[in-house]
């Protein structure tokens, strides 16, 4: 008896889950009006997929009807798939459902676009008022925000939603322009901008302290998505155009979704080809260097290295290339310093520059702190460190370190391979 | 050495804390009484808890560390493991013995163990806030049952509490035989008395005490895992390492096909 909504389910589901944020962090919406939910900054996984991702919010598609032909997407025009559409009462029943029971964070909504831009964008801001002004609900939602739409229509969904992001697709121009003639890197910039600039306003608004209560506006920021492999771009064109947009747009996050193939376009890698899992990962943590580290994007990635290592990571890879810079003292070195070293995590060198205060650190103390001194002990010294003539080679250093840990996503990468 | 055994309660610890400054033995071995097997060679000192005394040391604590460490100290006894109830008491001791600020010497053995476990519960208390799931029963009382490894109900309170303000709920800790209700007001403590007509050794209720939207919204929540899947994707170890079978009890998506 529940078949039909159950069809819509699994095909609106399926149509969304390529769109691989599930972040429901950076808000602080609070349950003020003794409604339904909040959402926490730091965002809650309540479950996982059988490849680890976290599963936070409903992400569904409006509808997976397009009139567009995007040569990545699984709703393109040309597809010979179910389509389906929720109204706009099943999603909110859906939504409020869900959250009751604390399986999820919130939505995450997207849509296909039928008609035009803005008949689509009215009718998700239409579900997002009814969530939250009907239900009251004050969970998580992150929108997509449809490109083309008017300024009015994307204003007003500010209001709303916690998050409001919009795809890049592919990581440059030329790549996007070879896939989905029909897109431009152009129309994604203006509806981001415009919306930045909005949070912008609203900010400095309430620094002015003139206005007593200042909606909230997209408190949780904007992100956008690439799709790695799709098409040929290097690593370092993908970083340098996302340290652009973190930079011009003040972007939250900027997600790298491994291309899973779903046609047999030649353009493009043949449907059972294996999504490349390890460069993704690559990706991410280049990501994280830049955004938690202190790595500026040519420091990891430039001319001369325009490929992220695939045996290493980045970080290991950068101080392999920049020996000089090492050993650090562990008991002198500034903070920024010892977060270069491979094997210490942010959380570790904090607790370094807590604890150094009270003497000098030993090894013994430090692997307690949680580095990884296997791993630093080529890059650092310490208390106890014995004294060293000359410093050992970078590729030997490197050798070492490979002996000993055995990278699982290299794994898979090679037993994958190794299926063709 | 002398061997103090306590009743295992937040009070009893801060009261052993109080008593070694009384007695002032040379080393403790703080037992939870659970665990204590007597011998005939020696004589344990029993520490009676005194909310007085618990009173004084929580003060004297409060002085010493940051309101954060204060919140851990706590926070890491909930654990209710007793090693760290040892780490516990000779956490106590260094910061009462030392200048401020000796809490942040990560080089110290008690001060290593009490963060380290105190990340391990704070983990578990973040873990219980995204695996609860709840059902809705015929009264309208949304029910979820929970074995989490350490005490945490205490530390879930207030964030189910904030959540879900419009509805009534009941969180039940199976293995501590206790739990939490919110009656739209308050988070109310209760025993096993409330929930008497629920099979606690069973993580779903019965259909006859479930309300009629909760078969199609459990269906609706399977369904939706299933397709959050992407199979090229698949990487059981990783799946594992984030959601250890031993959650798997309770949460219906992972139980097996409807
Ligand atoms: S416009 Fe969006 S939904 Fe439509 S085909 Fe292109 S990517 Fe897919």
């Amino acid at each position: 008896m529940y078949d039909r909504i159950r069809e819509k389910l699994s095909i609106l589901a399926d149509a969304a889950k390529y769109d691989v944020s599930c972040s429901s962090s950076g808000s602080n919406r609070k349950n003020d009006n003794k409604g339904l939910g909040n959402s926490h900054a730091s965002g809650i996984c309540h479950t996982y997929t059988e490849d680890g991702r976290c599963v936070s919010l409903l992400k569904i598609l409006l509808t997976n009807h397009c009139i567009y032909d995007c040569a990545f997407c699984v709703s393109r025009k040309s597809n010979d798939i179910k389509r389906a559409a929720f109204t706009v009462q099943e999603v909110v029943d859906l939504t409020i459902s869900f959250y009751r029971r604390n399986y999820i964070e919130g939505l995450f909504l997207s849509s296909g676009i039928f008609k035009d831009a803005d008949f689509t964008m009215e009718r998700l801001l239409r579900i997002v008022k009814k969530l939250r002004l009907e239900e009251r609900f004050n969970g998580y939602i992150h929108l997509k925000t449809i490109p083309g739409a008017s300024r009015e229509l994307l204003t007003e969904a500010g209001l709303y939603a916690d998050r409001m992001s919009i795809n890049l697709e592919m990581p440059t121009e030329t790549g996007l322009k070879l896939l989905a003639p029909d897109k431009s890197h152009e129309e994604v910039k203006k509806p981001l901008g415009f919306i930045q600039n909005t949070i912008t306003q609203y900010k400095d608004e309430k620094k002015t302290g003139l206005i007593k209560s200042i909606p909230k506006f997209v408190p949780a920021g904007q992100s956008t998505q690439m799709v790695i492999g799709a098409t040929p771009e290097t690593d370092m064109e993908i970083m340098y155009s996302a340290a652009e947009y973190y930079k011009n747009f003040k972007l939250k996050r900027v997600y790298y979704s491994g291309y899973i193939p779903i046609s047999y376009d030649s353009r493009m890698p043949q449907i059972g080809s294996q999504p490349p899992l390890l460069r993704e990962n690559r990706l991410y943590q280049t990501d994280s260097l830049m955004r938690f580290y202190g790595f500026e994007v040519h420091e990891l990635l430039n001319p001369n290295n325009p490929h992220l290592d695939t045996d290493i990571d980045p970080k290991l890879s950068w101080a392999l290339r920049n020996p000089e810079q090492f050993p650090v003292d562990i008991n002198t070195a500034d903070y920024r310093m010892i977060l270069r070293i491979p094997g210490i995590g942010t959380q570790s060198a904090l607790k370094i520059i807590k604890a150094r205060k009270f003497g000098k650190l030993r090894s013994d103390q430090l692997k307690k702190i949680g580095v990884a001194y296997n791993r630093a002990k080529f890059f650092m010294r310490c208390a106890d460190t014995p004294y060293q003539l000359n410093d050992p080679e970078p590729s030997h250093i490197k050798g070492l370190i490979l002996s000993e840990t055995n990278s699982k996503y290299l794994k898979v990468a090679q037993n994958q391979l190794s299926l063709f | 050495m002398i061997t103090y055994v306590f009743d295992g309660s937040f009070e009893g610890l801060l009261t052993a804390i109080f008593e070694f400054y009384e007695y002032k033995p040379k080393a403790v071995q703080l037992f939870w009484d659970r665990h204590y097997q007597p011998s005939m060679l020696e004589e344990p000192h029993i520490v009676t808890s005194d909310p007085a005394k618990a009173d004084r040391v929580w003060k004297g604590l409060k002085k010493k560390i940051s309101p954060e460490w204060l919140f851990n100290f706590y926070r890491t006894y909930l654990s209710e493991d007793p090693v760290i109830f040892q780490h516990l008491f000779e956490f106590a001791r260094y910061v009462f013995d030392n200048p401020p600020g000796a809490e942040n010497n990560f080089g110290n053995p008690h001060v290593m163990a009490v963060s380290k476990m105190n990340r391990m519960v704070g983990r578990e208390k973040h873990r219980f806030t995204a695996f609860i799931r709840f059902q809705q029963t015929t009264d309208s009382i949304y029910y979820a049952p929970a074995e989490p490894d350490f005490n945490i109900l205490p530390l879930i309170s207030s964030f189910f509490k904030k959540r879900f303000a419009d509805q009534k709920w009941v969180i039940y800790d199976v293995k501590r035989k206790y739990g939490l209700y919110y009656d739209l007001n308050t988070v109310e403590i209760i025993s096993y008395e409330f929930i008497q007509n629920v099979d606690t050794s069973k993580p779903l209720l019965p259909a006859n005490m479930l309300d009629e939207k909760e078969e199609l919204a459990d269906v609706l929540w399977k369904d939706y895992y299933k397709s959050t899947n992407i199979p090229a994707r698949k990487n059981m170890k990783l799946h594992i390492q984030y959601l250890p079978k031993r959650y798997w009890k309770y949460l219906n998506e992972k139980h097996e096909k409807n």
